[in-house]
C-alpha cells in the first residue's frame, strides 16, 4: 500500500518536474515537451490503474492552482480551455496504455510498450482531445482533428521512446515496472 | 512551491472555496448554453471590470492568463471570417475567454490550503463508508513536496550531460530521471512503512 502510494505519487510529481525541465528538440528539429511522454511512461512502468492514479493525483494538484503543466501553467482554466479534452483524456490514456502493457506478454517490452503508447498515448487520448476541441470551439470532430494533426507525429516519436525507456528501466529496476509484475 | 493564488489580497480571497467552486460551475453551464453575441459581450467586459477592481498588477496578472489562448481565439477568428460567419466565431471566441477568465479568478483568489480543504470535504462521505482518504492527503503532500526536488535533480542530470558531450541534452536523460524517481519512491514507502503507515 505505502509504496504504491509512493510510486503513485513520485510519477504524479515526475510528470511535473518533466514539464519544469526544458523542452528538447529531436534530431529533425521536432521540439518536444516531456510531460506528454511522462504519461505514456505512467501508464507503461506503473500499469492501468496506478498509471491512471498517478496522472489524476496530477490533475487534482492542477486544479488546486498549482503551475506543474510546462510553461508553468495550471489553474482551473486549463479545464475549460480549448485543450481541455487532453487534459480529461490523460488518466484514460495512461490507464489504456498500462492495461495493454498488462495484458500483452508476448513480444520484447520495448515493442510491446511503444504500441501500447500509440494505442493509448495517441489513439485514446485524441479522441478526447478532439471532442474538447470541438466543443469549445463549435467545431465538427473532422474540422478539430484538422487542428491538431501536426502534433501526431512528434507523439509517434514519443510513443517509441516511451518504449525504449521502459524496456531500459526493466534492465535497470526490474522490480519498479509494477505493468509487468 | 508557490501556487498560482495572487499575492493581490482582494475581496474574494476571504470567501468560501467550495461557494466559488459552485458558482464558477454553474457561470460556465450558463455560458455554454447562450449563444447571443450581446449577452457574451457584457459577460467578458464584466470579467474584465472584475479583474481591473483590485488594482492594476491583478489586471495585469489575470490578462497574462488569458494570453495563452491567443492561437485558438486566432484560428477560431480566421476560420469564421473565411465561412462568412464573423459573429458565431466572435461568440466562440468570447465564450472562451470568459470561461477561462472565471476559472482563473478562482484560482487566483483561492489559497492551496482553502482548495484542499475542499477535497478533505468532498471526500468526507467516503470516510464515513470507511474508505481511507489519508492516502489522496498524503498523496497530495507528497507530489507538493517532490516536484522541486525532482526539478532539481532533473537540472543536475541536464548538468553532468553538458559536462560531458556538446550536444545539447535530449530524451535519453528522460530514462535516467525516471530511475530516481523510482528511486526515491522506493525511499518514501520505507519511511512511511517506518512511521506506522497509512492505516493510523
Amino acid at each position: 500500500m505505502e509504496r504504491n502510494l509512493a510510486l503513485v505519487a513520485l510519477f504524479a510529481a515526475l510528470i511535473a518536474a518533466l514539464g519544469l525541465i526544458p523542452k528538447f528538440t529531436l534530431g529533425f528539429g521536432v521540439p518536444i515537451t516531456a510531460q506528454s511522454l511522462g504519461i505514456m511512461l505512467c501508464g507503461t512502468v506503473l500499469g492501468s490503474r496506478r498509471g491512471a492514479m498517478a496522472v489524476l493525483l496530477f490533475l487534482l494538484l492542477l486544479a488546486l492552482g498549482l503551475p506543474l503543466l510546462a510553461g508553468g501553467r495550471g489553474g482551473l482554466g486549463l479545464f475549460v480551455s480549448p485543450s481541455a479534452g487532453f487534459l480529461f483524456g490523460w488518466p484514460v490514456a495512461a490507464f489504456v496504455t498500462g492495461f495493454i502493457v498488462e495484458k500483452w506478454r508476448g513480444g520484447s517490452l520495448a515493442m510491446v510498450a511503444g504500441i501500447a503508447s500509440v494505442i493509448g498515448g495517441i489513439l485514446v487520448l485524441y479522441v478526447f482531445g478532439v471532442a474538447g476541441l470541438a466543443i469549445t470551439l463549435k467545431k465538427s470532430a473532422y474540422e478539430a482533428a484538422l487542428l491538431v494533426a501536426a502534433f501526431v507525429p512528434g507523439d509517434i516519436v514519443k510513443a517509441v521512446l516511451a518504449g525504449m525507456i521502459t524496456a531500459a528501466l526493466a534492465r535497470a529496476r526490474p522490480q519498479s515496472v509494477l505493468s509487468r509484475g | 512551491m508557490i501556487s498560482l493564488t495572487s499575492p493581490v489580497e482582494t475581496r474574494a480571497h476571504g470567501w468560501p472555496a467550495g461557494a466559488k467552486l459552485a458558482a464558477l460551475c454553474g457561470a460556465t453551464v450558463v455560458l455554454f448554453a447562450q449563444e447571443g453575441l450581446g449577452f457574451h459581450v457584457v459577460v467578458f467586459a464584466a470579467c474584465l471590470l472584475v479583474y481591473r477592481l483590485p488594482g492594476g498588477q491583478f489586471f495585469r496578472a489575470g490578462v497574462k492568463g488569458l494570453f495563452v489562448l491567443w492561437p485558438f481565439i486566432a484560428v477560431v477568428l480566421v476560420w469564421h471570417l473565411v465561412i462568412g460567419a464573423p459573429v458565431e466565431g466572435l461568440v466562440v471566441v468570447l465564450r472562451l475567454l470568459s470561461a477561462v477568465a472565471l476559472a482563473n479568478l478562482v484560482t487566483m483568489t483561492t489559497r492551496l490550503s482553502a482548495m484542499i480543504e475542499v477535497v478533505r470535504w468532498l471526500g468526507a462521505p467516503l470516510r464515513r463508508l470507511g474508505v481511507n482518504t489519508r492516502a489522496l492527503e498524503i498523496g497530495i503532500a507528497l507530489v507538493v513536496r517532490f516536484t522541486p526536488t525532482l526539478a532539481d535533480k532533473g537540472a543536475q542530470l541536464a548538468q553532468s550531460w553538458l559536462a560531458r558531450s556538446p550536444r545539447k541534452p535530449g530524451w535519453k536523460i528522460v530514462m535516467p530521471f525516471t530511475v530516481l524517481a523510482i528511486d526515491d519512491a522506493e525511499h518514501v514507502a520505507e519511511a512511511l512503512k517506518a512511521r506506522g503507515g497509512l492505516n493510523q
